[in-house]
């Protein structure tokens, strides 16, 4: 076991991790954070995605111990206290079905619309190209993505 | 056309927020404190052979390690539609992959290591990993006991064979059909096996308490089924449905894949031998490929005739299934196809063979389309090729055989009324069908395919739903049903029906995920049934209530029930403007009279939904004589494709589809199956392909090699077009459109590659490399 210190969603926390746990594991079983999902625990699909210090990263493919004084930022920390306009543009398109890529997607939008606020098509689908959704057929995200960026001054 | 409030709006769906907030809480989000023990499974390395042994000395050592299990530990069968397969595999093993032992532990890595300690000797015997060949003289039998399993009574499968169901259907003069024939055109089509690839793996989590109930968690398409099928499956420990309990969180897709009972059985099983703990099992990526269930795979023989004026006099369609090692659902799969392979074409004379075979791959089982689509892959490709041997146009030509209102289905009941017809001219249309596309690009060339399709649910003729509807002091409402919310918008079509008839806005109905004890009976969410039978039974559950409503009402206003109706979370009255009763005075309270006393109580609605007119009690050498199904939803579909000519790369540059939705309860949500039913059903053509090795090994178990789309593969442009022909017994009109969405993708791809470079291929999937390589050869021809 060994100490690490990270600020999870604003917070600091301290917690011991074995050198083989992941960041995926460590967040849900040992943080309580629920959102980043498994899907398939080798970075293909990106359901377990969250923010260290602002870049989206498979939190599958990282272990625990390697987050010593990171920011880390999960879709639990995005919501808040209030919803982003990125969040009620995905509602409003009825952008997700079963809901489980949904945690994944948000991050990785949310990277996209920080560093690039007015993408193009080509750019949200180059975006979201790691995050797999089997439900929707990715239209309605685009979609919402689309109004969101519109939403946000230039 | 009626005036509804909420009924045909697209609101947005009332799981939205939960969605994405990262509250929805999914199966593995539970948490189960300091006593939740894991189970890793041992699982076969060959796919046929005799257990001569299992050794778990080893692993029994191993520090962490409760205790390991094997087949010996739970002698007993399940199944849904028949029972052939045991919660573990006891003498033999029939695939690769199969659950022989469980290891279960304090932790996860524990329970791994353990199970890579466990030694099981086999005795190796031949293989069948084809059906043609299972279908052979001297094929090896991997169910010798066949003729003991139990089963529904309209299955029919032959002992002594590998042959589990055969599904016959008969009509008119086949002989005689094609003697009418001007011309008459044979070939075969193969699709593969396909993966569902729901995000979230199968989990579950067993409990079984000190007081002997069991409660089992799981990410289910089936609560009340589940709890059925471990229920008959651990009778013989002396449990039945009351001892059990199956609570069924959101669901991270389902796609069929979720439907009936796999793995969850196992925690289920294991609990039950581990009292006071809870026992988790969840499947990694490589596991969902191999031990879920499969989408089987096909081989189709089509022989059709028709006159020189394109009417079609006869079909002989014979199907072989390759069903995998054990079928108790896979079998049903075979069943549909066997009463619709005439798809929605009027055929007078008709001769149907579905066969359900068993091999030492994968159990096949539901999946989004239920054997519609490899069904449609072969008849949909012989269709275009028909209408250009005898020069017909071939929109024409479906036009001309369209099954209509009133004609017969293949197993003699009558067409219910749909909008086929208007689906072909509205796709055609929003696709130009008639307009020269031409690729600017020399190397590119640009073709154009169409397809009809069609899809009844597949279901015992007793499936019913019911649902109860309970009213709060605010006069917002619980709305208790156990259909799952898979993704569809389930939860906010029934939300929508139950406003409809109650006056209440949408977003203050609340519909929780099912738990077994707490929500009525549904049979299964599957076969694209839920909108249509749920969608019943929530009405009359809300009439229900609005009925108790009214009548106190009249009881304590003496005003006739006939002026009254509900709007704007009010009792109103049509000969008395100025009456407004707020539900919300009464629904829970109860209405003050003078004297002080109160009239009424808790408003609570019940509603329940069977199809009485349902029967499989047809003929079985000719399947006639019931009504196996209920009704059909229909629909067209036309892509536009680019292919570059030497490398054979696609691309679907614009796609429309039309569907026959009976009536669009919110026509939002059937655009999102469009979308993504498409997109699923383009990927099984194009690229997606579940390839085995010669020992029936799976060779891509994950998303590195078996390709599912991503954002990149998404068509230019897809065009949903929504027909609304009512279906007479459906909520609202209502039938559902779930699967359908992605039934015609690949005979349109079909088509076009056919329409662009003058080649068919009968065999999916329809890859860039199978293409370029075809018109290579085509061209050297």
């Amino acid at each position: 076991m060994a100490k690490v210190k990270l600020t999870l969603n604003n917070e600091t926390r301290t917690i011991d991790v074995e050198p083989c746990e992941t960041l995926l594991d460590v967040l849900r079983d040992k943080l309580g954070m629920k959102s980043p999902k498994c899907g398939c625990d080798r970075g293909d699909c990106g359901a377990c995605a969250v923010l260290i210090d602002g870049k989206s990263v498979r939190s599958c493919l990282i272990f625990a111990i390697e987050c010593e004084g990171q920011h880390i930022t999960t879709l639990e920390g995005i919501s808040g206290d209030q919803l982003s306009i990125l969040q009620e543009a995905f509602i409003e398109f009825n952008s997700f079905q079963c809901g489980y890529c949904a945690p994944g997607v948000i991050i990785s939008a949310t990277e996209l619309l920080k560093s690039n606020p007015h993408p193009n098509l080509e750019e949200i689908k180059e975006a979201l190209s790691g995050n797999l959704c089997r439900c929707t057929g990715y239209q309605p995200i685009f979609d919402a993505i689309l109004k969101a960026s519109k939403e946000t001054k230039k | 056309m009626t005036d509804y409030r909420y009924i045909g709006k697209s609101i947005t769906r009332i799981d939205g927020r939960e969605k994405i907030s990262g509250a929805a809480v999914y199966t593995d989000d539970i948490d189960f404190g300091a006593n939740l023990l894991y189970a890793e499974i041992v699982s076969s390395t060959v796919a046929h052979a005799l257990i001569l042994n299992i050794d778990t000395s080893e692993a029994e050592k191993l520090e962490g390690v409760v205790k390991v299990f094997t087949g010996k530990d739970f002698p007993y069968k399940f199944g849904l539609y028949m029972k052939d397969r045991y919660i573990f595999a006891q003498d033999k093993v029939r695939f690769y992959g199969e659950q022989v032992a469980a290891v279960v532990a304090r932790t996860p890595q524990i329970a791994k290591m353990g199970a890579e300690l466990v030694k099981v000797e086999y005795q190796e015997l031949p293989a069948v990993l084809d059906q043609m060949e299972a279908l052979a003289e001297g094929a090896t039998i991997l169910h010798p006991d066949l003729g003991d399993y139990p089963h529904v009574p309209w299955f029919f499968p032959k002992p002594g064979t590998n042959v589990a169901h055969w599904r016959k259907t008969r009509r008119g003069d086949l002989e005689n059909g094609f003697a009418e024939a001007d011309h008459i055109y044979e070939e075969t089509y193969e699709v593969p096996r396909y993966a569902h690839c729901a995000i979230e793996t199968h989990v579950a989590i067993g409990k079984f308490d000190y007081s002997g109930r069991l409660t089992v968690w799981s990410s289910s398409q089936s609560p009340h089924t589940q709890r059925n099928l471990f229920a008959e499956a651990l009778a013989p420990m002396g449990l039945s449905q009351k001892d059990i309990r199956v609570i069924t969180p959101h669901v991270g897709g389902g796609f069929g894949g979720k439907a009936g009972v796999t793995m969850e059985i196992l925690p289920a099983a294991l609990a039950t031998k581990l009292r006071g703990y809870a026992v988790k099992l969840r499947w990694t990526r490589e596991q969902e490929f191999i031990n879920t269930y499969q989408r089987l795979g096909v081989v189709a023989k089509l022989k059709l005739g028709v006159k020189k004026d394109g009417t079609i006099t006869a079909l002989d369609h014979k199907i072989y299934w390759d069903a995998g090692a054990y079928v108790e659902y896979g079998a049903n799969v075979v069943n549909a196809v066997g009463l619709s392979a005439i798809g929605p074409y009027r055929i007078p004379n008709v001769s149907i063979d579905s066969v359900c075979i068993y091999t030492n791959l994968p159990p096949g089982g539901a999946y989004r389309g239920f054997g519609y689509s490899e069904m449609l892959f072969g008849l949909e490709s012989h269709i275009t090729t028909i209408a250009r041997q005898i020069g017909m146009d071939e929109i024409e030509f479906r036009r001309k055989n369209a099954i209509l209102e009133g004609d017969k289905t293949a197993y003699g009941a009558a067409m219910n009324p749909n909008g086929l017809l208007e689906a072909i001219d509205k796709v055609t249309k929003a696709i130009e069908w008639d307009k020269e596309y031409k690729s600017t690009d020399p190397n590119k060339v640009i073709g154009k395919g169409f397809s009809l399709f069609w899809k009844a649910p597949a279901m015992p003729p007793n499936a019913s739903s019911s649902a109860f509807l309970k009213f709060n002091e605010d006069a917002s409402i619980n709305l208790i049903i156990s259909g799952m919310d898979i993704g569809q918008g389930y939860q906010t079509v029934m939300a929508q029906i139950a406003a409809e008839v109650l006056g209440v806005d949408p977003s203050k109905i609340r519909v929780e995920t099912p738990d077994t004890d707490r929500n009525p009976y549904e049979w299964q969410t599957v076969a694209s049934h839920i909108t249509w039978s749920s969608g019943n039974a929530v009405k009359k559950a809300a009439i229900d209530a609005r009925d108790q409503i009214l009548a106190l009402v009249e009881r304590v206003y003496h005003m006739s029930q006939d002026s009254l109706y509900l709007e704007d979370e009010a009792v109103k009255c049509h000969n008395q403007a100025s009456f407004n009763l707020p539900l919300r005075s009464f629904v829970v309270e109860g209405i003050a009279t003078k004297d002080g006393s109160y009239r009424g109580g808790p408003i609570n609605g019940r509603g329940m939904f069977m199809p009485e007119f349902s029967s499989a009690s047809g003929d079985p050498d000719t399947s006639q004589g019931g009504h196996p199904n209920v009704h059909y939803t229909v629909g067209a579909g036309a892509l536009i494709l680019e292919i570059d000519k030497d490398t054979g790369k696609m691309k679907v540059l614009k796609a429309a589809e039309a569907i026959d939705a009976g009536k669009a309860l919110n026509p939002d949500l059937i655009k999102g199956q469009i979308t993504g039913g498409l997109l699923q059903g383009l990927a099984t053509v194009l690229y997606e392909d579940m390839r085995y090795d010669d020992k029936g090994r799976l060779l891509n178990p994950n998303f590195t090699d078996y390709k599912i789309p991503t954002a990149m593969d998404v068509p230019d442009e897809i065009i949903p077009i929504i027909i609304e022909v009512p279906q007479p017994d459906g909520p609202y009109g209502a039938r559902g459109v779930g699967e359908h969405t992605m039934l015609p993708a690949a005979p349109m791809i079909a088509n076009a590659v056919e329409n662009a470079l003058g080649i068919r291929i009968r065999s999916m999937p329809i890859t860039a490399e199978k293409v370029a390589m075809a018109y290579k050869k085509h061209r050297e021809q």
